[in-house]
């Protein structure tokens, strides 16, 4: 009876199986939908580490950066210093020096983030489980309040910056008088509601596009991932028959296919979240 | 405690968040795609640079299609809706 109830222990349903991989090691169950006493530690020792690695990495680069005979390190550093830099340079027109580190931060730490989800999904929980630790989310950009917590920063740098730049008068002169304009003071008073809602819609949204863009992302394929595994892989039974082998054929092929499409997806929008916070950073500096 | 209707509807639900993030892509892609092939044509030299372009944009026409995908394998793996239900009729056995 004990081998029974062990074996009804371990053989989970796939829904089972997928629920515990979109877990996160919290301190607490959520409450609701909003609960902010809940930490994600997972997310947050992966982003940490991923930082530690990213800066020390980069820094130590730039310490024993040699002109002369540069070592491949300093190359690659080199390389994505000034890429980072040309996109910058031909998007960004103040002169704010904060625009090129903070973009080459959030291409390099995003990137990382999404790297992560290119190691086997039961690797490191199967190590964390070894330890004790009983749900393990590797990928930090899987959890909406990490790509949350990126966007919203970049949007208050944007406040920020709108009100150095502008004024306050100017900043919120901005969405009272575009895009409809008029000379006449009554008029324009009639066509502020309209203007404030053409305005602040657009303006409220870049941070949350920004942020479930990258999750979406992400989330959708790593949920991808585990649905492949799960609809073609039954364990090593299978090997004994021939749907069997063709069950292990079609998750190389399909698996592969995913995987090759995942690392163009992953450059992407580490890419492109980038080139957004560089691009709304512009526009706070600019004047219409 | 019949659960039946809220799966129901929340599977059809899932069914067409992802056919019309789909439909909308795809012909996102297209016209995105036929431009840039017409770029290309009318000036070879310049197809790198169309290309890069080309993949920013496409990230940004597939954003949409992603978040809603997000949604919908939310609903399908850790639906709200049930837990709601759940919990409803809970309260409404232990009264």
């Amino acid at each position: 009876m004990a081998a029974e109830e062990h074996a009804a222990e371990h053989t989970q349903s796939a829904g089972e199986y997928i629920i515990h991989h979109l877990t996160f090691l919290a301190n607490k169950k959520a409450g609701g939908i909003v609960d902010f006493s809940v930490i994600h530690w997972d997310s947050i020792f992966f982003s940490v580490l991923l930082a530690v690695l990213f800066g020390g990495s980069f820094y130590l680069a730039a310490r024993k950066a040699n002109a002369g005979v540069p070592t491949k390190f300093q190359n690659f550093v080199e390389f994505v210093v000034e890429f980072v830099d040309t996109q910058v340079k031909d998007t960004f027109h103040g002169t704010t020096k904060l625009i090129a580190p903070l973009a080459l931060t959030i291409f390099c730490w995003v990137l990382l983030f999404n790297v992560m989800d290119m190691l086997p999904v039961d690797l490191l929980p199967a190590v964390g489980k070894s330890f004790g630790v009983g749900y393990l989310k590797v990928v930090p950009s899987t959890d909406v309040n990490v790509t949350f917590a990126l966007s919203i920063t970049v949007f208050l740098l944007i406040i920020y910056y709108s009100i150095k730049m502008k004024g306050v008068g100017g900043f919120l002169g901005e969405f009272a008088f575009n895009p409809f304009k008029s000379k006449n003071m009554v008029l324009q008073l009639l066509i502020m509601p309209i203007n404030l809602i053409m305005e602040v819609v657009p303006f409220v949204a870049r941070p949350v596009s920004l942020s479930l863009r990258l999750f979406g992302n992400l989330f959708a394929g790593e949920i991808i991932f585990l649905l492949l595994a799960l609809m073609t892989l039954q364990g090593f039974a299978q090997l004994t028959s021939v749907g069997g082998w063709l069950g292990v054929l079609a998750h190389f092929v399909l698996g592969f296919a995913w995987a090759v499409y995942h690392i163009l997806v992953i450059l992407l929008q580490a890419f492109i979240f980038m080139m957004l916070t560089i691009v709304y950073l512009s526009m706070a500096h600019e004047h219409h | 405690m019949d659960l039946s209707h809220i799966y129901g509807m929340t599977v059809l639900a899932v069914g067409i968040i992802f056919g019309m993030g789909a439909f909308g892509t795809a012909i996102g892609f297209g016209v995105l795609g036929g431009r840039f092939l017409e770029g290309a044509a009318r000036q070879p030299e310049l197809m790198p640079v169309l290309r890069v372009q080309m993949f920013v944009v496409a990230a940004l026409v597939d954003a949409v299609a992603f978040i809603g995908i997000g949604f919908a394998l939310f609903f399908t793996f850790a639906n709200p809706f049930v837990a709601a239900a759940q919990t409803a009729a809970q309260a409404a056995g232990a009264q």
